[in-house]
């Protein structure tokens, strides 16, 4: 048995209608606790990808095996405690009348024991710095704390793999911040995390791998250096590596080198520091 | 024409109706004629109810109390109707998908044509060219669903373009679009800007993105203009921008780390930061 949480093996996913092949030939090996970025256009095949996860599409050929189980001999239900999905705008997601409650549906609805619920809560009142707004509404909340709200009801069900899909589209610095902060948090703990995203920036900073999925194909498959420095991919794909990596990559003097995802590396790289600085 | 004024704001404060604090507060801005503008702001700092100001929906379609003069091509936007100033001002939003009402893209492009009495016979030669002008010819047929989000925004875009404005506002018009999209949004805005004049204002997170294409930027925050100026001025103000939960782009923040200190000049693109690390 590999110790792949996730293996995608040679996968093929062929839309019934219309015949559109949405995977041709996937393979993936994703290891406990990797932090994963998965980039693309819109109808790359991403989004599709995802769904073989938790059983909701099945394969049309090929086979998925989350957790050691083969996710086409169980439902989606019964895969909810190993892998939880964040939608992109929390609204599709939240509906109790409290975030107390809204934390406590998920493991209820799991048949989890009221004493487990509620360790599960309180769990996720600590870890999301949430414990203040217990009462609140989830609809009174600003957008970045609902999109919060949004995550910890997902962590309540114990997920070991976390799903996120886009989870900084049309945020602030601020909270986009916050966002990659918590992140690098669930990753600490353990947890493996999928992103899926448009946001480059985003996969640089939190995930440790990342593929690209071109024509339901996957076409690059290696940490984000590696990938942003693949000059041929990015310029196929349209996706525009991180400014820092885009400068990095186009400086004569370091011709032939991978790409640098932080200014402080680049900056330290190019050998000067402004005064008072570290 | 050039360095007429387009858009003139006096003293505007607006407050929701349901709101305890202002949205906007006291702004004064004059944008030139066929300048690009970006504006800059967390979310709830301004950026979009300054957007509906420009083409009155805010104040007239929208409850709270609103004091000062915005004027825009000459008409004052708080009594000329809404649907008039559809004539001078197009408003993008950043879900194409809601925008999108119509069975083919011809019919979504002449709905707005329709709002304005345009007779039937004048519409769709409007309708090709608007198409045409956003680059997507021939797709009067089309069903808007079936589009990408890149083509369904520009479409969304032509839209607004057959009502011939002057002015196109941008709020956040690519916040959903994939990486294809979001260039294809760009460079038609530039397109728009640089080859038919058209004065084009965009709200927008992406520091970078101004940087590359605006003329200014004005930074928002809790409904006050904060920060004006050229993307280098503004950018050169990194410290002062992180206080407000703002950043700048890399190429910026790399050339400050390596004690970059002439602020008129400090690189915000990719291609300035090349040139400025190998000028060193």
């Amino acid at each position: 048995m590999s110790d792949a949480i996730i293996q995608v093996k040679d996968v093929r996913y062929v839309y019934a209608r219309g015949a559109v092949v949405a995977l041709d030939g996937i393979s993936l090996d994703v290891p406990a606790g990797q932090s994963l970025g998965i980039v693309g256009q819109n109808g790359s095949g991403k989004t599709t990808l995802t769904k073989l996860f938790n059983g909701l599409l099945r394969p049309t050929s090929g086979a998925v095996i989350v957790d050691g189980r083969d996710t086409a001999k169980h439902s989606v239900q019964e895969m909810a405690g190993t892998i939880g999905y964040v939608f992109q705008n929390p609204n599709h997601q939240l509906f109790a009348s409290s975030v107390a409650e809204e934390l406590a549906f998920g493991p209820t609805n799991m048949k989890m024991s009221p004493e487990e619920v509620k360790a599960k809560v309180e769990e996720a009142f600590e870890f999301f710095d949430l414990g203040q707004y217990r009462d609140h509404h989830p609809y009174r909340l600003s957008f970045p704390l609902r999109k919060l709200v949004g995550i910890a009801s997902v962590f309540t069900m114990g997920p070991k793999i976390f799903v996120l899909d886009e989870p900084t589209t049309g945020q602030d610095h601020q909270t986009t911040r916050v966002i990659n902060r918590l992140i690098h948090k669930l990753s600490e703990r353990g947890s493996t995390v999928i992103c899926v995203t448009h946001d480059m920036p985003l996969v640089a900073d939190v995930s440790e791998r990342m593929i690209v999925m071109w024509n339901a194909k996957m076409i690059a498959d290696g940490t984000p250096k590696q990938v942003f420095s693949d000059t041929e991919v990015m310029q196929r794909t349209h996706i525009a590596p991180p400014q820092i990596a885009q400068i990095s990559m186009q400086l004569k003097a370091r011709k032939g080198k991978e790409a640098v995802l932080s200014v402080e590396e680049l900056a330290a790289e190019l050998g000067g520091k402004k005064k008072g600085g570290a | 024409m050039a360095g007429e004024i387009a858009i003139k704001i006096e003293g505007l404060t607006f407050t929701y109706a349901a709101g305890s604090k202002p949205a906007l507060s006291n702004i004064n801005l004059e944008i030139k004629r066929g300048e690009y503008l970006g504006i800059m702001g967390l979310n709830g700092a301004g950026k979009t109810t300054l957007g509906l100001s420009i083409n009155g929906i805010v104040p007239q379609s929208t409850m709270g109390f609103y004091e000062g003069k915005v004027t825009v091509e000459g008409l004052d936007t708080s009594t000329t109707p809404v649907r008039e100033m559809a004539r001078t001002v197009g408003i993008v939003f950043d879900n194409p998908e809601f925008q999108m009402s119509q069975v083919s893209a011809a019919e979504e492009v002449a709905l707005g044509l329709e709002n304005l009495g345009v007779p039937t016979e004048e519409m769709p030669p409007r309708v090709s060219a608007a198409l045409a002008t956003v680059g997507l010819p021939g797709f009067e047929e089309r069903s808007p669903m079936g589009l990408s989000g890149g083509q369904q925004q520009r479409l969304a875009i032509a839209s607004v373009l057959a009502m011939h404005p002057r002015i196109l506002f941008m709020d956040e018009p690519t916040s959903n679009l994939d990486p294809i999209g979001k260039e294809e949004v760009f460079e038609l805005a530039r397109k728009l800007n640089r080859e038919d004049g058209l004065t084009v204002i965009v709200a927008e997170h992406e520091c970078e993105v101004l940087a590359a294409y605006a003329d200014r930027i004005v930074v928002l925050n809790e409904g006050k203009i904060v920060m004006i100026g050229t993307p280098s001025e503004v950018f050169a103000r990194g410290d002062e921008l992180a206080k407000l939960g703002l950043r700048v782009p890399q190429a910026t923040e790399l050339a400050l780390d390596l004690g970059g200190s002439d602020k008129k000049n400090l690189p915000v693109t990719t291609e300035e930061a090349v040139k400025w690390v190998e000028a060193r």
